[in-house]
């Protein structure tokens, strides 16, 4: 086995719905390190989500794993019954949702929901569980932690919502942390204190993130690598240096091209990516982007390209690519 | 005869929210704001949710009756509460013969004529097209009330001329919102308030729910629109990178209040309120080496309930400047250099 702390190799997911086959995951391969963080950037639609929740057991129904094999800390997850996968999750990995509104339940106390977490997976006593729980409200920033354990969620704030999400999840020191755009639901001053603590608690614990986001802006202040996903697939990885600066898949570029910045002097007109997403219900048989791409070639339109790597951490599934390194090699 | 074709001059919205008598509770969504816009110009409303900017677009719109206050569309006035003060050239009330303010005469226009000048588009495109009616009717529907249309043929034209101004085309008409994608939804409602000629269009929010690479398409749409028939928009959004994008010139609204406003290039350089301030600096930049390298101002706490909003200066509670002068007395909207305007008391200290 490898040092990774996460490894997905050749995923493959599909949902069945009376309509047919959607093929929400096309042989993805990914891997974290401890302590890393990944940021996987893309639409909706593109499987971002579908990924992760697949690497705690979550894939809802219809939904199911058709190919590959998921590696998580030494656990085979394709293998994991059910009763191993509810001891591992909340325990070795940990997951915030999007939406601290409706991932809360509204009929218990902030302070029973995080205790639920304790005592299910540690020999604590509930008086010990409180305690821990007080602990926790105080790591993630909260004021009186006593007050508010007692409190339901409605009482609480959008941000304050998302802390108590996040001391849930950090209840066991998980060694992985999903986060499912964590902040798109929150203000822009708001996410800014979400996303400070989350670097903070990361340098505290030394968990490994998995950053997911649409946000081009979140990923390059936050993460080691990215991963950008188009369709069902992982178009591009790198650094985030390598993502940013140089780009080598065309959405990817795109992407880039099309937000505004606020750093921008002069009135630049944006850049879009024409067309809309694909529908994954009859995926085109090529690459999934080629109807949406400006530099599209013929051989696009009919066989996938395969990755080519850059450098060891930066790798792109493009056409355009092969082509540019073939006429290196002639040359 | 004036360029400013929206003026809006100390407009309040207070929403009932319970009590009886004397007890009765106000949300206090819009609170004395004032600002106008110019002809052909894009006036950009940023703020975090719960500031009014949402309320203020709609109460500017009569969708909601304002509270108090005043509001003119191209020199005539639509709604006046009859106790709001004209104003002088340069800012200060303007006085009668006898000394004391002189004040607008009550009024409330029928909208109907106006609505065929001043068109919104909103936020969701699955929430605000109607399932059951084809795409075709609901760009229609305008065109009906207004009797823009002679005969059928000229109404299915001018049908298929705004489906096809907004990137669809005649094959889209006979379909349901549900047969379409947010991006091309959200072309439907822009057509839907396009079909009436408008001058003047409230852009709510019309990008907010869209994903980033089909948020390009519609600003650069929005911008071709205003070239093309001289549009002048009101444009609301959270997102300032877009805002500034778009905008000529941009208010920066608060808990009700409007606490700052100028041209979107100062805003963004020399921004002068401490709100301002850190919601720039909050904003995530895409660019990994200045997103290193930037000291982040984080704002403590949360925004406060406009039902209860904290005395004197709205913004005291989160303010690291703030001491007793803020919250006994209101800051007052002054101008810090020409059409650069900001609320704070402090402004020589924060900059």
């Amino acid at each position: 086995m490898s040092d990774y702390l996460v490894k997905i190799e050749h995923e493959r997911l599909s949902f069945f719905t009376p309509v047919g086959e959607v093929k929400a995951l096309n042989d993805v391969s990914l891997h974290v390190s401890a302590g890393e963080v990944l940021g996987i950037v893309g639409e909706s639609g593109s499987g971002k989500s579908v990924t992760s929740y697949s690497l705690m057991g979550l894939t809802a129904y219809p939904g199911r794993i058709v190919g590959g094999d998921l590696w998580f800390n030494e656990h085979h997850i394709n293998a994991m019954t059910e009763k191993q996968m509810q001891k591992m999750r909340g325990n070795e990995v940990a997951i915030i949702f999007q939406d601290p509104m409706t991932s809360l339940n509204p009929v218990y106390t902030v302070g029973n929901q995080i205790r639920e977490v304790i005592l299910l997976h540690t020999n604590k006593t509930k008086e010990e569980a409180d305690a821990r729980a007080e602990e926790l409200l105080k790591l993630v920033g909260i004021n009186e932690p006593k007050k508010r354990l007692k409190q339901y969620p409605h009482e609480l704030s959008g941000g304050m919502r998302q802390r108590v999400m996040i001391a849930i999840a950090l209840a066991c020191e998980p060694k992985l942390l999903i986060a499912d755009e964590p902040t798109t639901a929150l203000d822009v001053t708001i996410q800014a204190q979400i996303i400070e603590l989350m670097i903070d608690l990361k340098n505290k614990l030394g968990m490994a993130i998995i950053m997911i986001t649409h946000d081009l802006g979140v990923v390059a202040g936050m993460c080691d690598r990215i991963a950008v996903m188009y369709a069902g697939k992982i178009v591009e990885t790198g650094t985030t240096d390598e993502i940013f600066y140089s780009p080598k898949h065309e959405y990817t570029k795109g992407l880039l091209k099309s937000i505004p910045r606020l750093t921008d002097k002069g009135h630049e007109r944006l850049v879009p990516i024409e067309g809309t997403p694909v529908d994954l219900l009859n995926p085109p048989a090529g690459c999934p982007f080629a109807s949406r791409c400006d530099n599209c070639m013929k051989i696009c339109l009919r066989e996938m390209p395969p990755a080519v790597e850059f450098s060891e951490t930066h790798a792109a599934q493009c056409w355009l690519n092969q082509k540019e390194q073939m006429e290196g090699e002639n040359a | 005869m004036s360029d400013k074709l929206v003026q809006v001059d100390h407009l309040f919205q207070y929403f009932p929210a319970g009590g009886f008598g004397k007890n009765k509770k106000y949300i206090q969504a819009v609170d004395d704001v004032s600002f106008f816009i110019d002809k052909g110009e894009t006036f950009g409303l940023v703020g975090e949710s719960g500031c009014g900017k949402t309320t203020t677009g709609r109460t500017l719109l009569r969708l909601y009756e304002p509270t108090k206050g005043r509001i003119t569309y191209n020199d005539k006035v639509l709604f006046d509460s009859g106790d709001v003060p004209y104003n002088n050239e340069d800012g200060s009330i303007k006085t009668g013969d006898d000394g004391k303010p002189v004040y607008g005469k009550k009024t409330a226009v029928d909208m109907l004529p106006y609505r065929r000048k001043m068109q919104i588009v909103f936020q969701d495109p699955y929430a605000s097209l109607d399932p059951r009616m084809t795409v075709g009717d609901i760009v229609g529907e305008a065109i009906d009330i207004h009797h823009l249309a002679k005969n059928p043929k000229e109404r299915y034209d001018r049908i298929i001329e705004m489906l096809e101004r907004v990137g669809l085309n005649s094959e889209h008409a006979n379909r349901y919102p549900h047969e379409f994608s947010g991006g091309q939804r959200q072309r439907v409602g822009i057509a839907r308030a396009l079909a009436v000629d408008p001058e003047f269009i409230v852009c709510d929010e019309p990008i907010s729910a869209l994903d980033v690479s089909i948020q390009a398409q519609i600003v650069n749409m929005f911008e071709d629109l205003q070239k093309e028939m001289g549009l002048t928009y009101l444009f609301i959004a959270h997102d300032l990178s877009v805002v500034k994008h778009i905008s000529n010139r941009i208010g920066v609204m608060y808990l009700g209040k409007l606490i700052e406003l100028a041209d979107s290039y100062e805003l963004t350089f020399h921004c002068a309120h401490p709100y301002t301030k850190s919601l720039i600096s909050a904003i995530p930049v895409a660019d990994p080496k200045t997103a290193r390298n930037s000291k982040r101002i984080v704002l403590q706490g949360d925004v406060p309930s406009s039902l209860n909003p904290p005395s004197g200066c709205r913004f005291r509670t989160r303010c690291p400047y703030a001491d007793e002068q803020c919250a006994a007395e209101a800051p007052e909207w002054r101008e810090i250099s020409k059409g650069h305007y900001a609320a704070c008391h402090h402004l020589d200290r924060v900059n």
